[in-house]
């Protein structure tokens, strides 16, 4: 599919047109093998990457990685326990958030429950390639990210119920997603919020290796967020501050082409969001983002990259949603015909191709797998369900790190060592 | 002969010894009650006499049986001396305090004894040297000190770094600390203040400055949002233990938004704490502590206070968050202040003393939470309060104190709070609106006035 400037023509809002998966289209400006040295901008697609789906190579992102992908099919991308690993984390991932959707319809959780069904190459291509002392931030589509990230599933699951056993005992929700252990920074329900914490969490990466000499810190921070995160302030704050310091962070945009009802083109009046990147100083990458092989190829390089010391990217991948916004969300405004050519590119379908036809496992091997899921989500439920609700006492424990916060009372204790206040019934 | 020369000799030598002796004597209490009179009752002698019903307790430093002698004549000014024993700076806190007036203090005092109360109660003269500073200079000491003391204190903000601060209070620490500690950032407060939230949360503590408190407007999202609620929604795994703070408040004719008075727009936020510093002594204490807190604070200074000289200890000392500030004990009216306002009601209490009034004051200093004991136990000794605050009338932090003392307090009361604040006006350019704009000491002296009759 031909690639057309956005500005010539208003197309309707049925038709995909501007970011097919055919086209990659790179601009750089520093020369590094891995973006290439020129920033051109190709205005037709090269017509032999229309197989590229079929054998999975990476529609490239640099003329080195591309030529080296078009010479040789057998040329796997991933081994055997790789292509499981990505399996069932996605697996893991649609499974679950086809448990929440019913388990919100049983009223089991409520309030505002976004899923990332037909998203999960994003988050499996870019977490699994992360180390546990790596960052992610999310948005408040972040069920998926944390199960990538290694929060366990009974967890996440709890927290959606609001028992104490959840992540976050209870507190945060489905759109405040947290783990100490497990680097995950959030979970933000205003969009936009999580990046300067992204931010800063690379910051610290960069003091922690320059000021306090830990010299091996090269821990890297992810951010994601959506197409309609992008035209926020705060997004073009932080390419400017990440750039500006060199900050090891990469910024993923999970273009989904919908900001609930609102689509991409009708808000933004250069939808193409990787051009953003150079305009900042950093390489701006489109990928396909139904594909969990190229994203995992772009992810690398650029994780890579931030780990160097060289600098943020910004990652476009180009994905889709197969569920409304949020379950509160009747959907009804997409075009059908749109839904179902993605669904044409489902990424667990495709990946499961890719590992059949190359002879990585077989279909009893995947199958086992799914069933594997199927159990780990069971036992997530049945876990969340036999979860005790918070009691009262924890009303008030987490307001605070240092609960003399409360202040004096007039008795001139600490209000913070009234008894009724370790029960929850003191009035602060 | 020589035998009734020399009694006689020793009889004139005894009396000229006794004599001068008294002379001496006399001389030594007249100035001590020269000095108390002057260091206490101000500069007319005639506004001791109200204090009627003190208890006649000796001085602690002074020769009891000598001083008796002159009690009658003096008595009210005994009951100020039960006050002098008893330390009115700093209540409860860990700073150090001696009073140990000297001649030459004395006469240094006259001219302002009661508006530098807290000067010379907080500041120590011969026990310990101390050294006199401004009150950026104090703020720049507690920041370099901690800075010192722990590498994951860092600061962030705009002009901090090579300008060295818009108010001075960074300055030369990029020189001593570098550039990625002391960090010029872009005009971008929401998302610098969100980078200081993701830098707490992953181990360092930073102190990030707004330029003016005016900007933190434009970060309200991440404190509000991040600041203050992220240690809650994240079940109590991520500690903030970030300070931000700036200058507010109105100066000499800045214009509407930049003498905007925000504490009021903060104090909902759960999570957060709020200090207001208002002297030298107390803006390096609480800068101190508020870096050592493990709680998310905003410490508000003040554009006009930032030249106040006062002498501070040497060693390192910290003002508890929590707690108020004692400035001048009274019996007859509590007035609640903090920040420029102390100043103005100081100014006023001289006035006051003078009409024969004993205000008591208190620099609340915490502005979220309330310390309620200090605040409680003047309440239930002068059962009259009146708050004088530069914030906004409508809910403002004297609105919410009003809330707070009279939830917890109303029985002790005589008399209905009066809150004195702002006009709920953007605040103008011209000098003589600005004036009639933010509260002045008239005011205040007619407020007591009402208030005590």
């Amino acid at each position: 599919m031909a690639f057309s400037a956005p500005t010539a023509n208003f197309t309707p809002l049925n038709t995909p047109f501007l970011r097919s998966h055919d086209n990659t289209l790179v601009s750089s400006l520093s020369p590094s093998p891995f973006f290439g040295s020129t920033a051109k901008l190709r205005l037709s697609s090269s017509p032999n990457f229309n197989l590229h789906r079929r054998s999975g190579s990476v529609v490239a992102v640099s003329e080195a990685v591309k030529e080296k992908k078009f010479k040789s099919t057998r040329n796997l991308l991933i081994t055997k326990e790789e292509g499981l690993e990505l399996y069932e984390d996605m697996v893991l991932g649609r499974a679950f958030e086809d448990m929440c959707a019913q388990m919100y319809y049983r009223g089991k959780m409520f309030g505002f429950v976004h899923l990332y069904n037909g998203q999960e190459a994003v988050s499996t291509g870019f977490i699994k390639l992360l180390k546990l002392q790596d960052s992610v931030v999310s948005t408040y589509r972040d069920h998926v990210h944390a199960l990538s990230k290694g929060v366990p599933a009974r967890a996440v699951m709890s927290e959606l119920f609001g028992k104490t056993t959840g992540c976050c005992r209870g507190q945060g929700g489905s759109m405040h997603m947290f783990s100490r252990e497990h680097n995950l920074l959030g979970g933000f329900a205003f969009i936009g919020e999580g990046i300067p914490v992204a931010t800063g969490a690379a910051f610290t990466s960069k003091y922690k290796r320059e000021v306090l000499k830990e010299a091996d810190c090269d821990h890297v921070t992810l951010a994601f967020f959506g197409d309609g995160t992008c035209n926020n302030g705060q997004f073009f704050e932080c390419l400017n501050m990440a750039a500006l310091w060199k900050l090891p962070i990469v910024f993923v945009v999970e273009n989904n082409l919908w900001a609930i009802g609102m689509s991409h083109l009708r808000s933004t009046s250069d939808p193409q969001i990787y051009k953003k990147g150079p305009a900042f100083g950093m390489p701006g990458v489109h990928v396909d983002g139904m594909d969990v092989l190229k994203v995992r190829e772009v992810a690398k390089d650029a994780i890579a990259r931030a780990r160097r010391g060289e600098g943020p990217t910004l990652v476009e991948c180009e994905t889709y949603r197969f569920r409304g916004h949020s379950l509160a969300d009747p959907d009804e405004l997409r075009d059908p015909d749109e839904k179902a050519r993605y669904a044409m590119r489902d990424p667990i379908a495709a990946l499961k191709k890719y590992i059949i036809e190359n002879n990585l496992a077989s279909e009893a091997e995947l199958k086992a797998i799914d069933k594997k899921i199927d159990e780990v989500v069971e036992d997530a439920v049945e876990f969340a369900d036999e979860s005790p609700v918070p009691p009262r006492s924890q009303l008030l424990e987490n307001v605070f790190a240092d609960p003399k916060g409360f202040g004096i009372g007039p008795d001139g204790r600490y209000r913070c060592e009234d008894p009724k206040f370790t029960q929850g019934t003191a009035h602060v | 002969m020589s035998l009734k020369f020399f009694a006689h000799f020793l009889f004139i030598f005894q009396v000229y010894i006794s004599v001068f002796l008294l002379i001496i004597h006399l001389q030594f209490h007249f100035f001590e009650i020269a000095f108390l009179f002057y260091f206490f009752a101000g500069a007319k002698p005639m506004a001791a006499i109200f204090q009627g019903v003190g208890a006649a307790a000796t001085l602690s430093s002074s020769p009891s049986n000598s001083f008796d002698s002159n009690n009658s004549v003096f008595s009210p000014l005994t009951s100020f001396s039960v006050r002098r024993g008893a330390s009115f700076a700093v209540v409860r806190s860990d700073g150090i305090l001696n009073l140990n007036p000297k001649g030459r203090r004395a006469q240094q005092l006259i001219s302002n004894a009661v508006a530098t109360k807290a000067d010379s109660a907080a500041s120590s003269s011969s026990s310990k040297p101390g050294h006199e500073l401004l009150l950026f200079e104090a703020l720049q000491e507690g920041l370099e000190e901690e800075m010192d003391r722990d590498p994951r204190v860092c600061v962030m903000g705009e002009d901090v770094g090579h300008y060295g601060g818009s108010y001075k209070v960074t300055k030369g620490l990029a020189e001593k600390f570098g550039d990625l500690r002391v960090l010029d950032t872009p005009i971008a407060e929401n998302s610098f203040t969100g980078m200081g939230i993701g830098a707490a949360m992953t181990g360092l503590r930073p102190v990030v400055e707004g330029m003016n408190m005016g900007f933190l407007l434009l970060a309200f999202n991440q404190i509000s949002n991040n600041c203050g609620m992220l240690h809650y929604t994240s079940g109590g795994q991520f500690t903030i233990p970030i300070v931000i703070r700036g200058p507010g408040g109105v100066g000499r004719q800045l214009g509407a938004e930049h003498s905007q008075r925000l504490e009021s727009y903060f104090q909902s936020i759960p999570g957060i704490q709020m200090v207001a510093c208002s002297t030298p002594y107390n803006a390096k204490g609480l800068m101190k502590a508020a870096i050592r807190s493990e709680n998310p604070v905003i410490l508000f200074e003040h554009v006009l206070l930032y030249n106040l000289k006062e002498r501070i200890p040497d060693e390192d000392y910290i003002c508890n968050l929590e707690e108020a500030e004692m400035v001048r004990p009274g019996e007859h009216v509590t007035i609640l202040t903090y920040s420029r306002m102390r100043y103005h009601v100081m100014q006023a209490a001289k006035t006051l003393v003078n009409k024969g009034y004993d205000p008591e004051v208190i620099d609340i200093r915490s502005l979220k939470p309330f310390d309620l004991y200090t605040i409680g136990n003047s309440v239930k000794k002068t059962h009259r309060v009146l708050i004088v605050e530069e914030c906004m009338r409508t809910g403002g932090i004297g609105a919410s104190l009003t809330a707070a003392i009279t939830e917890n307090f109303n029985d002790y009361l005589d008399a209905p709070i009066m809150c004195l604040s702002s006009q709920d006006v953007p605040t103008p350019y011209a000098g003589t609106l600005e004036e009639v704009t933010v509260v002045q000491p008239a005011q205040i002296v007619t407020a007591v006035e009402q208030l005590c009759q």
